[in-house]
């Protein structure tokens, strides 16, 4: 176990070794936050994951060009710019399967990704076995690997890295325009072409420069579930940016720190893996569009719905109770709530007690319930506007008076204050006096006293 | 210009070796020998089309029948086999800021992390230009359009929170945006509510009087004569063009329709016997 003291200086970058390492994979990760996003919105994170697989052939090739030369074979900049080539060349070969048959573009992606792939692992084979060159390294392309990083290989991944995020941020306004409707795009005269070029381009250099630390198998990953996070807590362009670029920064802070302290564990594998537990926690908690939040939701508005028909039900029972006179808040047998809705026992001890706790219901006696005095103003105003919503739909929906309690249920719970005095005004020729001066208007069809049939 | 008769040359069918009538500039639309085909499948077919200046035109047609292609092929977006669309007698390349394109609803992902003013703006970027910012300026006027269509208020509402109707008026809205002479539209009533219907004819209406044209592929044969003054015919070919009264008769549609509307009659035949 590494001690407090490693680990702070870690993560502060104080520590000579694996300062430029951790330095390199956050802004690495801020680059792929950025363009990342703009690769899911267009729709081609498959195309991400063939173009990175289609590096490896490129690097393994340049590794045995540069032994014949006579190098050592090693020279960062010489082994990216293999990876670089082979990997527009694995971005050709599918635009021209695309283009030239008409196999669908994920059999493209699918061919290119393992045909590449298959190609650079048995390169690699061979090139290990070449006399004067030592290939052990190679293979750290494939997973990725925090090995110690000179400071000029740092420069390289830096400068490429500050040059993607910025060109990403300079096109924000054609990228949008881009993913969002590409036909309406190149109506307008904006070369699409050359933009899906453009996001292509960045794609592999963020790509090429994340191969050593992530690897060619994770780096997509590195790509897609920052922005994806990101999605679950805004939906706006601009914050979904810019989240995502601190999403990614910071899994590759973490990941190459955690990494440094326990050599064991690969780098690639750890920073997706911080990028992972981001991604489930947005997933599950984020308040815009996570799952939890819309259970919550979802929860709640059943929960309302079910306490306005049990007040509903009781302003009924009432009303039966009154005959012919004002409706007056008298005790009720809660066997008339059971056969008013087809509740059974459970549900309707669930729907009693969330109307106790909120002061709505008290019990009067045996087998008998009681409205509070807010509770049956509540009642009354539920009421109303339900049987205000049963009449504008008999109105203007021409549905049957006999149909109507079931579409109105619907919708009556979501009724805001302003929607119920467009009603108001708008019926206010099809009530007559007698109901006006009442605050709730009779039904417009027969109320059901009979328990309705079992569905 | 020599490469493009050249090219077209070579395709099939044939170009046709008359020479190539002029157009004056007031036409918004003329289209000469256009030809389109998917896949060496012809899906327009030697299309002549003339669309005189401030009219409201309907583009009728089956399925399959090419009326979306026919719009495409005129904004450049599929390559054309063979003839050519001039726009006030300029090739679209050339008169990209008089046309306004409103592509079909269902062409695009509407769970997307944009808002409504957001897709509006985008009518402006062609005047912006590369790199530059949607300014104040820009945000009112999509404002202002959004309220042409009626649904100012919900400016800033995420767009996969739109009703289908609220979508196709935020469409109609970055088209407005564009300031544009000739505007062309895909399926503007396809699947939209009652207002949305009637507020896209009073906004068709209300263009036409400032003298724009609108093209509109349309699909209901029942309002096509109240909601337009010219009409296209078009089953591959243009069976016939002209306006809506004289052109909207049994024989054209029979012609466009052919057997399908046939049958429609007949199924019409027969519920009329048995009601009798």
């Amino acid at each position: 176990m590494p001690s407090w003291g490693d680990i702070v200086e870690v993560l502060l970058l104080q520590n000579y070794n694996t300062r430029l390492v951790v330095l390199s994979t956050t802004l690495l990760g801020i680059a792929a936050g950025l363009v990342g996003s703009f690769l899911l919105l267009r729709k081609r994170s498959l195309m991400g994951d063939a173009l990175s697989h289609a590096t490896l052939p490129g690097v393994t090739i340049a590794f045995a060009i540069m032994v014949a030369l006579g190098g050592d074979g090693k020279s960062l900049p010489g082994l990216l710019l293999g990876a670089t080539i082979s990997g527009i060349a694995g971005i050709a070969t599918m635009l021209l399967i695309r283009n030239t048959t008409r196999l669908r573009d994920d059999v493209a992606m699918g061919f290119v990704l393992s045909v590449f792939f298959g190609i650079g692992v048995a390169a690699l084979a061979m090139v290990s076995r070449v006399p004067g060159g030592n290939a052990a390294g190679l293979e750290s392309f494939i997973y990725g690997k925090t090995a110690s990083m000179i400071q000029s290989d740092f420069i390289i991944i830096a400068a490429v890295a500050g040059i993607a995020s910025l060109v990403s941020l300079a096109l924000l306004k054609e990228f949008l325009l881009l993913c969002f409707d590409d036909g309406f795009a190149s109506s307008q005269g904006w070369p699409t072409l050359w933009l899906d070029i453009a996001l292509l381009a960045l794609v592999t250099a963020v790509t090429v420069i994340g191969l050593q630390a992530v690897g060619l198998i994770l780096v997509i990953a590195f790509l897609i579930t920052p922005p994806t996070a990101a999605r679950f807590w805004t939906n706006r362009l601009l914050p979904m940016l810019l989240l995502s670029a601190i999403i990614g920064g910071v899994s590759g802070w973490l990941g190459a720190s955690i990494s440094a302290l326990t050599p064991k564990l690969p780098a690639g594998a750890v920073i997706v893996l911080v990028a992972a537990v981001v991604f489930l926690i947005s997933m599950l908690f984020a308040p815009a569009r996570g799952v939890f939040p819309r259970i919550a939701r979802h929860s709640h508005l059943r929960r309302k719905v079910d306490r306005q028909h049990l007040l509903r039900a009781a302003y009924e029972i009432l009303e039966s109770l009154a005959g012919d006179d004002e409706v007056r808040n008298t005790p009720f047998p809660i066997e008339a709530l059971q056969l008013k809705r087809a509740w059974s026992q459970r549900q309707l001890k669930r729907v009693l007690r969330i109307a106790r706790r909120e002061d709505h219901l008290e019990p009067a006696g045996s087998g008998f319930l009681r409205l509070s005095e807010p509770g049956f103003g509540e009642a009354a105003r539920i009421t109303r506007n339900h049987r205000l919503w049963e009449r504008y739909l008999i109105k203007y929906a021409d549905i049957a008076p006999s149909h109507v309690d079931r579409d109105a249920d619907l919708v009556e719970h979501i009724l805001g204050a302003e929607l119920v005095s467009e009603l108001e005004a708008d019926l206010e020729t099809e009530i007559d006096e007698r109901e006006l001066t009442v605050p709730v208007p009779a039904s417009p069809h027969l109320i059901q006293t009979e328990p309705p049939a079992e569905a | 210009m020599h490469s493009e008769s050249l090219k077209s040359q070579s395709t099939f069918p044939p170009k046709s070796t008359e020479p190539r009538p002029e157009h004056p500039p007031e036409v918004p639309l003329a289209i000469h020998d256009l030809t389109v085909a998917y896949h060496r499948k012809p899906v327009l077919w030697d299309v002549e089309l003339n669309i005189p200046e401030g009219k409201l035109v309907g583009i009728v047609g089956p399925n399959g029948a090419g009326k979306s292609t026919l719009l495409k092929a005129c904004l450049d977006l599929i390559p054309k086999t063979s003839g050519w669309a001039h726009i006030y007698g300029k090739p679209y390349r050339k008169a990209r800021h008089l046309v306004a394109y409103v592509p079909q609803r269902e062409s695009v992902d509407w769970d997307f992390p944009v808002t409504a003013l957001d897709v509006v703006a985008m009518g402006s970027y062609r005047r912006l230009g590369w790199f530059r910012r949607v300014s104040r300026k820009e945000n009112d006027r999509a404002r202002d359009a959004l309220d042409q269509v009626g649904i100012a208020h919900l400016a800033d509402r995420q767009i996969n929170q739109l009703s289908g109707g609220q979508q196709q008026r935020v469409f109609l809205a970055r088209a407005l945006m564009q300031d544009a002479e000739l505007y062309l539209m895909d399926e503007p009533f396809a699947a939209v509510d009652a207002a949305t219907e009637e507020a896209i004819v009073i906004l068709l209406r209300s263009l036409s009087e400032r003298g724009k044209t609108c093209l509109v592929v349309h699909h209901d044969l029942a309002t096509v004569t109240n909601y337009f003054d010219w009409l296209v015919l078009l089953n591959m070919r243009v069976v016939a063009s002209g306006p809506a009264e004289e052109t909207f008769t049994r024989e054209n549609l029979q012609k466009t329709y052919g057997g399908k509307l046939s049958l429609l009659e007949k199924a019409a035949e027969a519920l009329r016997h048995s009601i009798e």
